[in-house]
């Protein structure tokens, strides 16, 4: 109970410390599922509209992909990142831009994946239609991808949850350094360990506060999309 | 102007079967002409077809000896089913003036005409969802005239709606014929296929069976199958 209270000081006062921990969670995880959307969101839609070559194949690796395990993602980057690496003389290792890579990494098959299943029923809705008005290329990624857009938003909201809550990559590729590469997740892996728990649950309840606002969104989105759906 | 339809030895097939042809076939540019046929005779087939959604597998099917594919944007077509975006009313209507280019004043005028000839001004902003079967139904239809085609298509356009929706349909259709552009329709509804057609095409089992002006037609079938038809449905 005393630590409990400890924490709710640390929240209420802002402290310097917590607040920088907090900062750079969301600096890495918005970045990173910006980044991962830009790539995803385009890519998704081009696999429900298109049939090619090998779209059977992206479409198995971007869901196994999804379910690939942060380590595992973290240890690939590092590698590729590391002094003897291939990308190593940009000396990004120990760095908040590799954190953000990683995580690119790690969310990107999540919103290409979930983008391609809001996709496709409308894809097989609006398919005549889209001909009969002599719809491009671009036009009929547009309108698909638009009129997706409540299950697309879902998809980046449930991205950027998953980029905020895991470890096993940034703590790889990060390196966990005080005030550099020091976020919420990594910094209660580390503190919980050390016994200091105050600050550990002060993010941990951080970490529900931002679930409970990002999973009260979905509900919205859903229950606002809703709105625009056909019922016959 | 000469926006003859021309189909030649057109044939559709779909998983080796043939569904469609072979169809000789050569149409006038005017008025309303009516497909009529039992179910899966080709009504839509013949539709698709003509429009350019889809290609023939054999043989050709021709707007002033063009392929029909490559100038499907000089037709509009209303489904059976017709899609709803999720998207306003007016989103909905626009949707063909995105893959046309036209000046921005003249998409906003050709929006502007179609909401008013559908008489959905008043909802342009709501979410087309929440539209009633009628109102969708004059959706579908602003939707395939707001680029102003030369040639209009509808897919049973009446299967679903009230006879007072059916009426204002019908009067819509007439309106827009009388404005230049050609209709085809397939129907099952004979009544209102009587009351506007100006010709008349029936198919059976993927062929044209009897190609014959409106009054001749639903007066003196001059083959069988045509009359058994009329028959059964009178």
């Amino acid at each position: 109970m005393e630590t409990l209270n400890q924490a709710w000081q640390l929240l209420v006062s802002f402290d310097a410390a917590l607040m920088q921990i907090v900062g750079l969670s969301l600096r890495v995880s918005v970045s990173a599922t910006l980044i991962a959307a830009i790539i995803g969101i385009p890519l998704g839609a081009a696999l429900a509209i298109w049939s090619f070559p090998l779209r059977g194949v992206l479409v198995v690796m971007s869901t196994t992909m999804m379910a690939l395990p942060p380590v595992v993602v973290g240890l690939a980057v590092y590698l590729l990142l590391s002094r003897a690496g291939p990308l190593g003389e940009l000396g990004l290792l120990f760095t908040p831009t590799a954190m953000i890579i990683a995580q690119s990494i790690l969310i990107t098959p999540i919103i290409l994946a979930l983008t391609r299943e809001a996709v496709l029923p409308l894809k097989r809705e609006y398919e005549t239609l889209l001909i009969s008005i002599d719809a491009g290329a671009l036009l009929k990624l547009r309108t698909l991808i638009w009129d997706a857009r409540y299950g697309i938003m879902t998809a980046w909201l449930a991205g950027f949850g998953r980029a905020l809550a895991e470890v096993g990559a940034v703590i790889i590729v990060g390196g966990n350094i005080n005030g550099l590469t020091r976020v919420m997740t990594t910094t209660i892996a580390l503190e919980t360990s050390k016994g200091n728990l105050e600050l550990a649950m002060a993010l941990g309840l951080i970490l529900l506060l931002i679930a409970i606002a990002i999973n009260g969104s979905i509900h919205a989105l859903g229950q606002f999309g809703r709105r625009y759906e056909v019922t016959r | 102007m000469d926006r003859k339809l021309r189909l030649t030895g057109a044939e559709f097939h779909a998983q080796g079967a043939r569904l469609f042809g072979p169809v000789d076939l050569s149409l006038e540019t005017s008025g309303i002409t009516v497909i009529l046929g039992a179910n899966g005779a080709g009504k839509s087939l013949f539709l698709a077809l003509a429009h350019g959604i889809i290609l023939p597998t054999k043989g050709r099917v021709n707007w002033q000896d063009q392929p029909a594919a490559e100038t499907r944007h000089t037709r509009g077509y209303v489904f059976q089913n017709t899609p709803i975006l999720r998207r306003s009313v007016a989103g909905n209507i626009a949707l063909p003036l995105a893959a046309r280019r036209f000046t921005k004043e003249k998409k906003a005028q050709l929006l502007a005409n179609a909401l008013s000839m559908s008489k959905l001004q008043d909802q342009a902003h709501a979410p087309a969802a929440t539209l009633s079967g009628g109102e969708r139904q004059r959706l579908a239809l602003a939707r395939a005239m707001v680029t102003e085609p030369e040639v209009l298509f509808l897919d049973e356009p009446a299967a679903n709606l009230d006879p007072a929706f059916a009426i204002d349909l019908e009067q819509s259709l007439r309106n827009i014929s009388s404005g230049g552009t050609k209709i085809l329709m397939a129907t099952h509804d004979l009544p209102q296929a009587q009351r506007l057609a100006d010709d008349v095409i029936f198919f059976e089992r993927g062929q044209v069976v009897e190609q014959a002006p409106a009054a001749a037609f639903f007066k003196d079938a001059k083959s069988e199958a045509a009359q058994r038809y009329l028959g059964g449905q009178l």
